[in-house]
């Protein structure tokens, strides 16, 4: 063979996963952002392990204590323990925010990629895409859950519908350049199915975007739960959720701080940690980035 | 004679929005194991011949008259599944730029397997066998451990093999290669039309081979088709292109090559430009730009004129210009 073949073997075929989370690993703000999101999530799946009280339980003589030794953060106007239920808390927050992600992934995915992909379709789409996107996502999800009822599953589609416009406009633009690009010709031109391409070689190849969004997404979703819950819409008590909880403490941010304080602590945290987290995401997998 | 594998009668294709044509009048025959060169400038309609043929004109383009025979089996009446159905399975088709016609998120084994499975419906471990043997044939090194490689991964000339392969994968009987070489260089270049030769022997393989380069012309294809503006301006045996270009166009093609040997002049040019899309002269596309132009040539465009056994051209002085 030719000196083109000789040097090419100085090259070992690469692992694009491992690679990839190496130069993820080797990130400032993904490790950091990554190591607060996987406390939260911790904290989140062992709940029932590490509250040291039952977050409903009610308890007369301990009401508005403030953060002691016993009640590490305080307790509320039930007496009902503030770290059990922020703990608790950030399993329904969680759920709130995974389940939301899921629900927008999938149709904003969808909507996207049909409307990049199938041309006569993108304008009435996306028209409606926009006419969503034209309402304050809050004020939308305001008006599902308020028509839809009080609970986590109408908290959860009314996110869902707020936020997936967006990402299926991120999508779709991904979409858009990539199906304009020499493979999906030639994918085409070895008897390819629309569905297949579409599928196999457009949507793989926008992917990188989209996680990047849906981890805005997960953060967006809790901080909007918590926003539904002070109105009132949100998941309904006595189930604390990082939202609810704030809420309940409302009016007794004078007297008994702790109880809005140490949720909306945790809501910063988990927030930040997934802003990090996306950050980070972004940085490796925009292909701008990439050398 | 062996029967034409790919017949291209009359083919005429216009833009969708003004109905301005872009190739026209455009015929051609190919066998078994032949190669046809087709040769023209860019904007000549080399591409929307080659994509027309596949089924795969973008929408603003449209076939507007002419048939399409693959095998005797007319493509042009066929509906687009059972066009789509056809593709990789009867005809195949590799472009100029190897980098961007391969998935660069998939490995380029997967990439030549999937071809197997779904085309010629292969098991996984079939698939993944006959890949390497494809691989080897196409002669890349430690074809197993290339399968695993990414497009990125790989050089120029062995993405090229890689979209021989895949394209090969399934067995078709017609390939179009689009400018295969383009992107390459120059070394590079003569191996993969070496490769292309060969295995077209090895399956009688019917190439279609687009180009604006003579030389590879001159290396590797039998008959070649010249395009003006969209229409044959010449069809001849390779070897009479060169020695015996009976079209004007062609000759001044040949005319601008550079030289090897003699003093270094200034490169000889074809005075103007193309026509463009929906501007075309009403008489011969080349007129205005021909020194031997006369009056009829203002006037119709020329029919293909035969001057010698699978020889034409459209030039109405094809006779007295020999």
């Amino acid at each position: 063979m030719t000196a083109e073949a000789v040097l090419d073997l100085s090259h070992p075929p690469s692992k694009p996963f491992r690679e990839t989370l190496a130069r993820l690993l080797g990130h400032r703000s993904f490790v950091i952002g990554g190591f607060l999101v996987l406390i939260v999530l911790i904290i989140a799946l062992t709940a029932d392990l590490i509250a040291p009280f039952d977050p409903l339980r009610n308890a007369a003589r301990v009401r508005l204590r403030a953060p002691d030794s016993v009640y590490w953060f305080g307790t509320d106007h039930f007496g009902r323990d503030i770290l059990s239920r922020v703990i608790h808390g950030a399993r329904i927050s969680l759920i709130i925010g995974g389940a939301t992600v899921l629900m927008t992934g999938l149709f904003g995915t969808l909507i996207g990629a049909v409307a990049g992909f199938f041309r006569p379709l993108d304008n009435p789409i996306m028209r409606l895409m926009d006419a969503l996107m034209a309402f304050p996502a809050i004020l939308l999800a305001l008006t599902v859950a308020a028509v839809l009822g009080a609970s986590v599953v109408n908290v959860i589609i009314a996110l869902s519908i707020a936020t997936a416009p967006h990402t299926a406009r991120i999508v779709r633009a991904s979409v858009l350049v990539i199906r304009e690009l020499e493979f999906v010709e030639a994918a085409r031109a070895l008897g390819a199915s629309e569905a297949r391409i579409l599928l196999r070689h457009v949507l793989v190849n926008a992917l990188g975007p989209l996680i990047v969004r849906l981890t805005y997404v997960f953060a967006i979703a809790i901080l909007a739960e918590a926003a539904l819950s002070f109105i009132g819409v949100g998941p309904p008590p006595p189930a604390p959720s990082f939202g609810n909880i704030i809420a309940n403490g409302r009016d007794f941010m004078v007297v008994a701080p702790w109880i809005t304080i140490f949720p909306g602590l945790a809501i910063i945290v988990t927030v930040l940690g997934l802003n990090l987290l996306g950050d980070g995401l972004r940085d490796v997998l925009d292909p701008r980035m990439k050398v | 004679m062996p029967a034409p594998l790919l017949r291209v009668d009359g083919l005429e294709v216009a833009l969708a929005s003004t109905g301005a044509t872009i190739i026209e009048e455009v015929s051609l025959s190919l066998e078994p194991g032949e190669t046809l060169g087709v040769v023209g400038e860019s904007g000549s309609g080399k591409s929307v011949l080659a994509l027309t043929v596949m089924g795969l004109l973008p929408r603003a383009l449209a076939r507007t008259r002419g048939n399409i025979q693959l095998g005797g089996d007319e493509l042009t009446t066929l509906s687009p599944d059972a066009w789509r159905d056809r593709r990789g399975r009867d005809m195949a088709m590799i472009f100029q730029e190897p980098m961007t016609a391969l998935n660069p998120v998939m490995r380029v084994g997967h990439q030549v397997e999937e071809v197997l499975m779904n085309r010629r419906g292969m098991s996984a471990g079939d698939a993944r066998r006959r890949a390497t043997a494809l691989f080897e044939r196409v002669e890349i090194p430690e074809p197993a451990r290339r399968l695993a490689a990414f497009p990125h991964e790989l050089s120029g000339g062995m993405r090229q093999r890689v979209m021989i392969t895949i394209a090969l994968a399934a067995e078709p009987r017609l390939l179009i290669a689009d400018e295969p070489t383009t992107a390459l260089d120059v070394t590079i270049q003569a191996q993969i039309l070496d490769l292309l030769r060969d295995l077209q022997k090895e399956r009688g393989l019917a190439l279609l081979l687009i180009t604006h380069d003579l030389g590879v012309i001159a290396e590797i294809t039998d008959r070649v088709l010249v395009l003006y503006a969209g229409r044959v301006a010449e069809v001849a045996p390779a070897r009479l292109i060169f020695d015996a270009p009976a079209h004007p166009y062609t000759r001044a093609l040949l005319a601008s090559r550079p030289a090897l040997t003699g003093p270094r002049d200034r490169l000889v040019s074809i005075e103007g430009a193309v026509p463009s899309v929906g501007a075309m002269p009403p008489g011969c596309r080349f007129a205005p730009r021909c020194s031997f132009a006369i009056g009829p040539c203002m006037t119709a465009p020329p029919a293909l004129i035969a001057c010698a056994e699978r020889h034409a051209a459209a030039c109405v002085r094809v006779g007295e210009l020999g």
